[in-house]
C-alpha cells in the first residue's frame, strides 16, 4: 500500500533521513519510535505525500509520488487516515464538521452519512459533544477526535503521529484500544511515539513490528521492548 | 471552449456545506464590495462619457459635413440683391442639395448671445448669412468660391472644416480617453480584488492547509474562496452600476445654449450597456481570484 525504496529526504543540505526501505503490508501494525527531532514526522509525511523524498522512491497504491498531480494526491490521503501531532482542526466549526471534514471536501452527502458520523462519534466517546468547537475540548477529546476524523472515510491505512502526545495513561490506552480494533478491522496502522510503555501495552494485544530511526536509518527495535 | 450555462448556475448557487468551511471575513469582505461598487460608479460615468462624445463626434462630423455658409458682406443697398444673386447661383451648383437666406430672427438668435435681445439687424451692416445644405456627392468648394468671386462679390464661403475638423479631432480623442478609463478602472478593480483575495487567502492559510491534508483537491479550496469574491464583486458593481445610472439620471439636461455639452448621459438604447459593468465586473473578480487561489495553492504541499 505504501512502499518506501531507498528513501533519503534533506533539508537544506542536510541529511534527516536516508537509505530508507520499508512496505507497508495490509493489516500490519508498526510502531515508529526514536528521539524527538530524528525525523518521525518527517517520515510519515513522507508516506502521505506531504513530502517528496530528496532520494529514492515513495509509492502510494502502486504510484510513486514524483508521478502524482496535485489532485492524485488529494485523492491518495482520502485512502490514509492521519491523525496529526497538532490534530489540524478547523477551529469555527463544531466538532462534529471537523471529524466529517473528509466527507465534505470528498463530495459526500452528509445527510447520508450522519448515522456513520454518529456512530463514530460515540465510539471514540464524543457524541455529547458533538457541537463544541475544537477549542472548548480537552487534550484527549482532541485527539479522539482527530482519530475519528481519520477514520471516518474509512481508509485503508491509518497514520498517527504522537497520538498520546499531550494526554494521561488512562486515555492513552483508550485511543490504543480504539487504534487495536482498527487494526483487527483489517485497517494497516503505523504510530509515530516515543512511549515505551504504549507500546509494550499494544504488544500484549496485537502483533507490532516496532521501527526505530536511528542516526538517519530506519532499524527494527530490539526484542526487549 | 463550450460555455456550459449549468456549469455556472452551480457555481454561482455553491456548496453551502463548502462554503462554510472557510470562515467568513467581514473586513475584505466589506473592502472588496466597497471597491467594485466604487469601481462600477465612476465606469457608469467614463462610459456616458464615451458615448456622449461619440455622438458629439458623429454629429459634427456628419451633420456639419453637410453644411456650409455663404456670407454677403456688401453695403446695405446691395445686400437683398447680391443675396438673390448668390442663391440663385447655388441653385444651379451641382452637389448643393439646397441653399436658404437665413431669416432676420434666426440672424438675431445667433447674435443674442453676444449682443442681447432686441438687435436692430436690419439697419446695422450685419452680414447676410445663406445656409447651404450639400447632397451626397457634395461640391467643389474652389470652383464655387471662383464662381462668387465673378457673380457675388461680397461672398465668402465658409465650408466649416477649418474650426470643425480640430473639435471632431478633441471629440474622438475624449472618446478614446473614456474608453482608457474604462480599461484603467477595470484594471484597478482586478489589482484591487486580487490584493483582498490574496489578504484572505493568507489570512486562512491555516484553513487551506488542513482542507489539503484531509483531501480537498486544490479546484475545491479554490471554488470556496473564488464564489465568494465574486458574488461580492458582482453585488458590489451592481449597486454601483444603480446608484451610477441614477446619478446620470439627474444630471441636469443640456440646454440648447449648452449645445456642444449635449446630455452627457445615455440615450435610447445606450441605457443597455451600464448593466453589461455588473456582470463584466464579476467575470473581472472571478479571473483575479482564481488567480490568486491558484498562485496560493501551488506554495502548499
Amino acid at each position: 500500500m505504501i512502499e518506501l525504496e531507498q528513501v533519503a529526504m534533506s533539508y537544506g543540505g542536510g541529511e534527516l533521513l536516508g537509505d530508507i526501505s520499508l512496505t507497508l503490508s495490509p493489516g500490519s501494525f508498526h510502531f515508529l519510535t526514536g528521539p524527538s527531532g530524528a525525523g518521525k514526522t518527517t517520515f510519515l509525511k513522507l508516506c502521505y505525500g506531504a513530502l517528496v523524498p530528496t532520494a529514492g522512491h515513495v509509492r502510494l497504491f502502486g504510484t510513486d509520488v514524483r508521478d502524482m498531480s496535485r489532485d492524485d494526491v488529494a485523492l491518495a490521503r482520502r485512502r490514509i487516515g492521519v491523525v496529526h501531532q497538532d490534530v489540524q482542526f478547523l477551529d469555527h466549526l463544531p466538532v462534529a464538521d471537523n471529524v466529517a471534514l473528509p466527507l465534505i471536501v470528498s463530495g459526500h452527502d452528509r445527510g447520508e452519512e450522519a448515522d456513520n458520523l454518529a456512530e463514530l462519534l460515540s465510539w471514540v466517546g464524543l457524541s455529547k459533544r458533538a457541537g463544541a468547537l475544537p477549542a472548548e475540548l480537552s487534550g484527549g477529546e482532541r485527539q479522539r477526535a482527530a482519530l475519528a476524523r481519520a477514520v471516518i472515510m474509512s481508509p485503508e491505512v491509518i497514520l498517527a503521529d504522537e497520538p498520546t502526545g499531550n494526554i494521561d495513561w488512562e486515555m492513552s490506552q483508550r485511543l490504543l484500544q480504539l487504534l487495536v480494533e482498527l487494526n483487527r478491522m483489517g485497517k494497516t496502522i503505523m504510530i509515530a511515539t516515543h512511549d515505551m510503555n504504549l507500546i509494550r501495552a499494544a504488544k500484549s494485544q496485537v502483533q507490532a513490528r516496532v521501527l526505530r530511526i536511528s542516526q538517519r536509518r530506519l532499524q527494527a527495535a530490539g526484542a526487549d521492548l | 471552449m463550450t460555455l456550459d450555462l449549468t456549469r455556472i448556475t452551480d457555481f454561482l448557487a455553491g456548496d453551502v456545506q463548502a462554503d462554510r468551511l472557510v470562515p467568513p471575513t467581514g473586513f475584505t469582505a466589506r473592502l472588496t464590495v466597497f471597491a467594485a461598487g466604487a469601481m462600477a460608479f465612476l465606469t457608469v460615468f467614463a462610459l456616458a462619457l464615451s458615448l456622449a462624445t461619440g455622438r458629439l463626434a458623429d454629429r459634427w462630423s456628419d451633420e456639419l459635413a453637410r453644411a456650409s455658409t455663404l456670407r454677403i458682406s456688401a453695403p446695405l443697398d446691395q445686400r437683398a440683391a447680391q443675396t438673390a444673386a448668390a442663391l440663385r447661383l447655388l441653385e444651379t451648383t451641382p452637389g448643393v442639395a439646397s441653399a436658404r437666406a437665413l431669416t432676420e430672427e434666426e440672424q438675431r438668435a445667433l447674435l443674442e448671445p453676444w449682443f442681447g435681445p432686441e438687435l436692430p439687424v436690419a439697419s446695422l451692416p450685419i452680414p447676410q448669412l445663406i445656409e447651404v445644405i450639400e447632397d451626397e456627392t457634395g461640391y467643389d468648394p474652389a470652383g464655387l468660391r471662383l464662381r462668387l468671386a465673378a457673380e457675388v462679390p461680397g461672398a465668402v464661403l465658409d465650408d466649416h472644416t477649418r474650426w470643425r475638423r480640430p473639435l471632431v479631432v478633441a471629440a474622438d480623442r475624449l472618446r478614446l480617453l473614456g474608453w482608457v478609463s474604462i480599461v484603467l478602472i477595470g484594471a484597478t478593480m482586478a489589482a484591487m480584488i486580487t490584493l483582498a483575495a490574496q489578504a484572505a487567502l493568507a489570512a486562512n492559510a491555516q484553513v487551506i492547509a488542513v482542507l489539503r491534508l484531509v483531501g480537498a483537491r486544490d479546484g475545491y479550496i479554490a471554488r470556496a474562496f473564488v464564489r465568494r469574491f465574486t458574488l461580492r464583486a458582482l453585488g458590489g458593481a451592481a449597486a454601483g452600476t444603480a446608484l451610477g445610472m441614477v446619478a446620470v439620471l439627474i444630471l441636469p439636461s443640456a440646454q440648447a445654449e449648452a449645445g456642444f455639452l449635449t446630455g452627457l448621459g445615455f440615450q435610447g438604447w445606450h441605457w443597455v450597456w451600464p448593466l453589461v459593468i455588473p456582470p463584466l465586473g464579476a467575470v473581472v473578480a472571478f479571473a483575479a481570484t482564481r488567480h490568486a487561489a491558484q498562485r496560493t495553492l501551488r506554495e502548499l504541499s
